[in-house]
């Protein structure tokens, strides 16, 4: 039904605090950066594998390091999916494919090592990561932070929620 | 408006007053928008019942007519439900020779809901004049709207509250009333206590609720009635958004709750926030609708409803 507005309500904006210029200039409390980057393939023959680096930088309070950078390879990004898909309330993202057809013999090029193929895995995997790492219910996973901050992944950790700084 | 051609009859109601009473309108059930006349809690509702004669004379068995308020749920169309339900005998069983007009009046009527159209369920209002006949009765009937007036409540404190996700994001929300009448305007403001997450944009939608049944049977039809955008970028700490809200543009009715047991209507203010990974965060707040009378009417003789109860109050002297 259409109807005239109320024309003598008050619409005047209800009064606010104001915004201390620290709160208003300072560095957003927000902010996350991860990049999956450089590329590289180790080893020779049938033991060759791809990784990549993951450097972090952030001022999130639980994250204990605001600066990291750890190499990982594809099989530890599907070991993380799995843990967060079985200890987080999370619908956890898909990764990029498997690339099966690629790891088949007889291929006329080189299979998961072609460099267009690698690019196109570390786009997926860096989207895969800040969209995980960026999440309120995933953020305090502790599989999540050793992903990210340890050298090394220790596959017989104890799983649980890491707390804030 | 439904009505059976008898072989030699046709009705035709006209209510009194036609000329000066508002209509107003009122969706049908298949979404077509209908005018007709306004009544409210309290009023008479009188006027003639014209009986045309197509042959030369008509037998039949009593000419009566009938006021009926009654809620129908659309998925159990065979049981009405009438809570009002007057009759007023026009004509004992006997022989109109001719076309013949009767006056009828239901004094001081009852109508203690406001008609209303939904997507599962429908309370209508309508006058029925049956003509008794040996083999099929002839009837016709003629909707009228009503409508549920409320003065300005006494209490109506704001709406303010602080959600959060612990350690991600706190807000503070603030509408400034909690009752508000259809042609109102909602004046609110966000205020971000702490922001550790990416927020792309935030926005405030008016959601209508439509419970029907109960128990076990309870089913809700969300609709959304308004959404739009009240803050894009990201913000920080100590920042507040403001909320200018006109309710006069949308379609809404007054809220009713629990209505003969049969069903509700309730909005919510929905407020959500999305951040760069398309996450949505949202708070969902009721808020109180109400029909306030228009300027000029006359108060005297109306009954008023209470914003939140769900029958009538004393009438105005």
């Amino acid at each position: 039904m259409a109807a005239e507005p109320d024309l003598s309500a008050d619409t005047r904006r209800l009064n606010t605090k104001k915004q201390t210029l620290d709160d208003a200039y300072a560095a957003p409390a927000n902010f996350l950066e991860i990049d999956v980057c450089n590329p590289e393939t180790h080893g020779f023959g049938k033991k060759r594998y791809s990784d990549y680096e993951v450097r972090m930088r952030t001022n999130l309070p639980v994250f204990k390091l605001k600066e990291s950078s750890v190499r990982r390879r594809y099989s530890d990004f599907e070991w993380l999916r799995t843990e967060l898909e079985r200890d987080s309330k999370i619908v956890v993202p898909p990764l990029p494919g498997k690339a099966w057809k690629r790891q088949l013999p007889f291929r006329g090029d080189d299979g998961i090592f072609e460099e267009d193929f690698i690019e196109e895995r570390r786009q997926g995997l860096e989207a895969f990561v800040n969209r995980v790492a960026g999440h309120p219910l995933a953020q305090n996973e502790r599989c999540l932070h050793m992903f990210l901050q340890e050298p090394v992944i220790d596959k017989n950790y104890v799983p649980g929620k890491v707390r804030n700084t | 408006m439904s009505f059976l051609f008898g072989s030699n009859a046709e009705i035709d109601i006209a209510l009194d007053g036609q000329a000066s009473r508002k209509q107003a309108e009122i969706k049908t059930e298949d979404g077509k928008k209908e005018k007709l006349y306004l009544y409210y809690d309290g009023e008479s509702v009188t006027g003639k019942v014209n009986i045309t004669l197509k042959g030369k004379k008509m037998e039949h068995q009593g000419i009566k007519i009938e006021f009926i308020g009654q809620i129908e749920l659309y998925y159990d169309r065979g049981n009405h439900h009438e809570f009002t339900s007057l009759v007023k005998e026009l004509a004992r069983p006997g022989e109109l020779t001719q076309s013949t007009t009767y006056d009828f009046d239901f004094v001081q009527v009852e109508k203690p809901y406001e008609s209303y159209t939904g997507a599962n369920v429908r309370l209508r209002y309508f006058l029925r004049v049956t003509i008794a006949k040996r083999l099929t009765d002839v009837t016709r009937e003629m909707d009228i709207i009503v409508h549920t007036l409320s003065q300005y409540p006494e209490m109506n404190n704001s709406i303010k509250m602080e959600v959060g996700i612990e350690d991600c994001l706190h807000i503070e929300f603030e509408y400034n009333k909690s009752k508000y009448h259809l042609k109102d305007v909602i004046v609110g403001k966000i205020y971000f206590l702490l922001v550790r997450i990416k927020i792309k944009h935030m926005e405030l939608a008016i959601i209508k609720r439509e419970t029907t049944g109960s128990g076990p049977n309870t089913f809700n039809e969300n609709e959304t009635i308004a959404k739009y955008e009240i803050m894009d970028g990201a913000p920080v700490r100590g920042e507040s958004i403001p909320i200018r809200l006109f309710l006069a543009g949308y379609d809404l009715t007054p809220t009713m709750r629990d209505i003969n047991k049969k069903f509700s209507v309730r909005y919510y203010l929905n407020l959500v926030l999305v951040d760069e990974e398309e996450r949505r965060y949202f708070k969902q707040q009721e808020i109180t609708l109400w029909r306030k009378p228009d300027k000029g009417k006359k108060s005297t003789g109306f009954v008023y409803h209470g914003p939140l109860q769900s029958g009538p109050q004393p009438p105005e002297t």
